[in-house]
């Protein structure tokens, strides 16, 4: 069993499609905004003011709470240097921290290799969804990719108890040390005993939770952002969590689909803090939102097309809350085809949390320096 | 028990192909070893009931390839149904050796064309398949080629032909790269700049992607005087090639590639210049019929398969099954593709989940094979998958296989017995003890549930289920 461990944790949510930042944090006070987005604007008047000039999504209330709490940070002008608006090779790009070559590994999974360089907890890192993001692969660290953790686990589709306690049973001693098997088969069985190891540790998870936070029912990102927090308040030593939240790609119908996307999220966020807090753990973990690009200036009629300069978010108690970077200038003369310019690699922010959050020098991850904000209570 | 025979002819078809039933073994064992060989190597493609276009009748995104899962999807199908395995199997070595990836092109239908070219012209000769793959539109822009211009090189096609597709490091110098590119200057796509943007602009594409198509432009051609590795003159690609496919290195590099794919696992290749290979004499007797039948890659698999190296018990089961395979092995004994299906997007994922997401590999340099292949997240995926699908009782492969199983116990079939008779059906046939204590163990619980003393379908189901979850079912 993995002892009590009271280690900096961070939270890594995935923005699939394209995240339109323009209509997230909405320069509602200038002009070449309400020009550009005659189909799809948001005004003064909906808006959730905060600064004067800046406003949230309507949809995003919740966030608006952790705003006033001084917990949340909203990084503007995000990107990379020659912006790609494929949303495969852009995502590549951030799960990588590479944007001139196609690199072999994830940033997370290297930092969860420096956590645990012996491979000592399987479960060091997860990933809340089926598939493992590019972000977290590292040869030879292992990583659990849980789809749903109620039933996360070996052969869930045998529905009879008895005989799936069984079964599990059986697989535990096939997988068991044998010294007369050959290499490949020694390798195959170590793994598979971790992976039967670090189900049956999260399957404690949920049985050792109870809370007051009641998370939005059937929204996978709500079930998801749950599941973290049963993990993390079960202290099995996970140090990196990593989830999706998908359907960003506003090209049509984008003032309906993106407030009841952010809606779902910034809930779900919300609550996950209250979670936290509830259980006397908010300062053991920080949240980072990111997407893999930002949308056109423009909008198309009732959507936007891809673009480039997004907002990425940092939340939590141990955040400084506040705007980082500059918000970029809609002026067409700064526009770069007809898109926000970034004005802050996103790999500052990866330096950031990896140096001031995880205690990690961000060079040995990223290869290069990134200039970091001030962005962590110490 | 299974003989000598069936063993064999089973590790064949799990390497010239995605398994098959224990029926057709011994179908093929009739057959002959040499005779089955030979129709492997000559097998074409005649779906009769399951075309290309019937399957996209129920899959118009597979038309289009809209999505990014579209030309995997589709090739899922061919591995799961094809009368001509070996094609689908040789498409997976070329893939995985040339891996290009969606990641960068943003264009399923320019990566379906490249695999249908590996199909067409993958089992030829090395030389003219380097030539294809030198015009191949998607190899063109994955590797920058067509940002190769007369006057200003861009070495990444150049480097990558002599690093990953032909040679390997360390048999020519940082020159020879420089001079390949050069030669390879204008060989590009039509309409450069528009596609180049398309693919950077990805958006919205109602009406499906459009392919991109080869354009040699001999105005943007380098056509000074170049030397490369020794050979002096006005170079073109086509030179370049025909002097790689000359090379020992290149021979000793393919032939350690096909070892690795079809023999036993190898190390992953950045490995291969500090580590020798697991059986010199194969590679050298490989790429003797490489250069004596003049690259013919039909010519050197017909060797490989009917050398002692490959038939020999020592290379048994000593592959990782990659994630397609066993997606595409377990779907044809399930046989619950016997028709288009729908559920063939989730199930193609399932190989996604597992770690190999066909025509979007990792990086440049392909999967990482062998053990790499399983860590502790893909095992769960794989042991679920395989498991589950091999338990459903209501797939008609598994029916057979479960009537077959019991068809052998007249009065009754112990613990023991059973056990035996599904590791056969399935053909694990090299199991640890370890292993099989635990599997008996659980069929004796099965059988004690049943009156009769003889196991019923469900704990038939339930045993094959259990083998599927084996670490012995993760080889091929």
């Amino acid at each position: 069993m993995v002892t009590a461990q009271r280690k900096p944790s961070l939270v890594v949510i995935q923005l699939s499609g394209g995240n339109d930042a323009m209509n997230t944090v909405v320069p509602y006070t200038n002009g070449i905004y309400h020009d550009s987005r005659r189909a799809i604007h948001l005004t003064e008047d909906n808006v959730i003011d905060l600064n004067g000039m800046l406003g949230l999504n309507p949809s995003m209330g919740p966030m608006k709470s952790l705003w006033d709490a001084g917990k949340l940070a909203i990084v503007q002008g995000v990107g990379y240097p020659q912006p790609n608006r494929s949303h495969f090779r852009s995502m590549d790009i951030w799960h990588t921290a590479e944007s001139d070559h196609i690199a072999d590994s994830g940033w997370l999974g290297r930092t969860i290799r420096e956590l645990d360089p012996d491979g000592n907890n399987v479960i060091t890192g997860i990933n809340f969804g089926r598939g493992l993001p590019r972000a977290l692969h590292a040869k030879g660290v292992p990583v659990a990719s849980v789809g749903n953790l109620e039933t996360y686990g070996l052969m869930p589709d045998i529905v009879d108890r008895m005989t799936r306690e069984m079964a599990v049973d059986v697989f535990a001693r096939m997988y068991g040390p044998d010294d007369t098997r050959d290499a490949m088969l020694q390798a195959i069985s170590e793994t598979g005993m971790g992976a039967y190891l670090g189900a049956d540790i999260l399957r404690t998870a949920p049985a050792s939770y109870s809370s007051s936070i009641e998370y939005e029912a059937d929204v996978p990102i709500a079930q998801n952002l749950r599941d973290i927090s049963q993990v993390l308040l079960a202290d099995v030593g996970t140090r990196v969590f990593y989830t999706q939240h998908a359907g960003y790609d506003t090209h049509a119908g984008e003032l309906e689909n993106h407030a009841k996307l952010w809606h779902e999220l910034s809930t779900a966020v919300n609550d996950f803090i209250a979670d936290l807090e509830e259980h006397g753990r908010g300062d053991d973990a920080v949240v980072m939102i990111f997407s893999e690009f930002g949308r056109r200036i423009q909008d198309n009629g009732s959507g936007t097309d891809h673009g480039s300069g997004g907002v990425a978010f940092v939340l939590g108690n141990p955040v400084k809350g506040g705007l980082y970077g500059e918000y970029p200038s809609l002026d067409l003369s700064e526009q770069v085809e007809g898109d926000m310019k970034f004005n802050n690699d996103f790999r500052g922010i990866y330096a950031t949390v990896l140096d001031q959050w995880m205690g990690i020098n961000p060079q040995v991850i990223l290869n290069k320096n990134y200039e970091q904000f001030d962005m962590i209570r110490r | 028990m299974a003989s000598k025979d069936v063993k064999l002819m089973a590790h064949l078809m799990r390497r010239a192909g995605f398994g098959a039933s224990r029926e057709r073994l011994d179908e093929l064992v009739e057959q002959g070893y040499d005779e089955t060989v030979e129709s492997l190597l000559s097998a074409v493609d005649r779906p009769t009931r399951m075309t290309d276009n019937l399957i996209r009748r129920y899959h118009p995104e597979y038309s289009g390839m809209m999505g990014n899962q579209s030309p995997s999807g589709n090739w899922m199908y061919r591995m799961v149904s094809t009368d001509a395995p070996l094609r689908e199997k040789v498409g997976l070595m070329w893939h995985g050796m040339f891996a290009t990836g969606y990641s960068k092109l943003a264009n399923g239908k320019v990566l379906h064309d490249q695999i249908r070219m590996f199909e067409r012209h993958g089992m030829g000769s090395f030389k003219n398949l380097l030539t294809e793959l030198s015009r191949d539109p998607a190899m063109i822009v994955w590797l920058d080629n067509s940002e190769n211009h007369n006057g200003s090189v861009n070495e990444n096609y150049g480097r990558e032909l002599l690093e990953l597709f032909s040679m390997g490091v360390g048999n020519y110098t940082e020159q020879d790269v420089k001079e390949a590119a050069r030669a390879f200057t204008g060989w590009t796509i039509g309409n450069t700049e528009y596609m180049t943007l398309k693919s950077a602009r990805d958006s919205v594409w109602p009406y499906g992607r459009l392919s991109f198509h080869f354009e040699y432009k001999e105005h943007d051609h380098d056509s000074g005087e170049k030397e490369f590795l020794g050979h002096k003159g006005n170079l073109n690609g086509e030179d370049i090639i025909d002097i790689i496919c000359e090379q020992p290195a290149t021979a000793a590099f393919l032939s350690r590639h096909m070892y690795s794919f079809f023999v036993a696992d190898e190390p992953p290749v950045p490995e291969w210049p500090y580590k020798e290979p697991r059986d010199p004499e194969a590679i050298a007797a490989l790429s003797k019929v490489y250069f004596d039948s003049d690259y013919n890659v039909e010519e050197t698999l017909r060797f490989l398969f009917k050398s002692d190296f490959f038939k020999s018990e020592g290379a048994h089961y000593q592959r990782v099954k990659s994630p397609a395979e066993l997606v595409a092995g377990v779907l044809r004994l399930t046989g619950e593709f016997d028709r288009p299906k729908v559920d063939m997007n989730p199930t193609n994922l399932q190989s996604t989940y597992m770690g190999q997401w066909l025509l979007n590999p990792p990086s440049v340099e392909g999967w990482h094979w062998g053990t790499e292949w399983i860590d502790s997240g893909a095992l769960v995926e794989r042991v679920n998958f395989a498991s589950e699908r091999l338990g459903n009782i209501e797939s008609p492969g598994v029916q057979t296989l479960i009537d077959r199983i019991l068809s052998d116990g007249n009065g009754g079939m112990n613990a023991e017995e059973l056990i035996e008779r599904a590791l056969d059906e399935l053909s694990v046939s090299d199991i640890s003890y370890k292993t099989r204590s635990a599997l008996v163990e659980f069929a004796e619980v099965q059988v004690n549930q049943s009156d009769s003393g003889k196991p019923g379908p469900e704990q038939v189901a339930n045993v094959l289920k259990l083998v599927g979850a084996t670490p012995e079912f993760q080889r091929a």
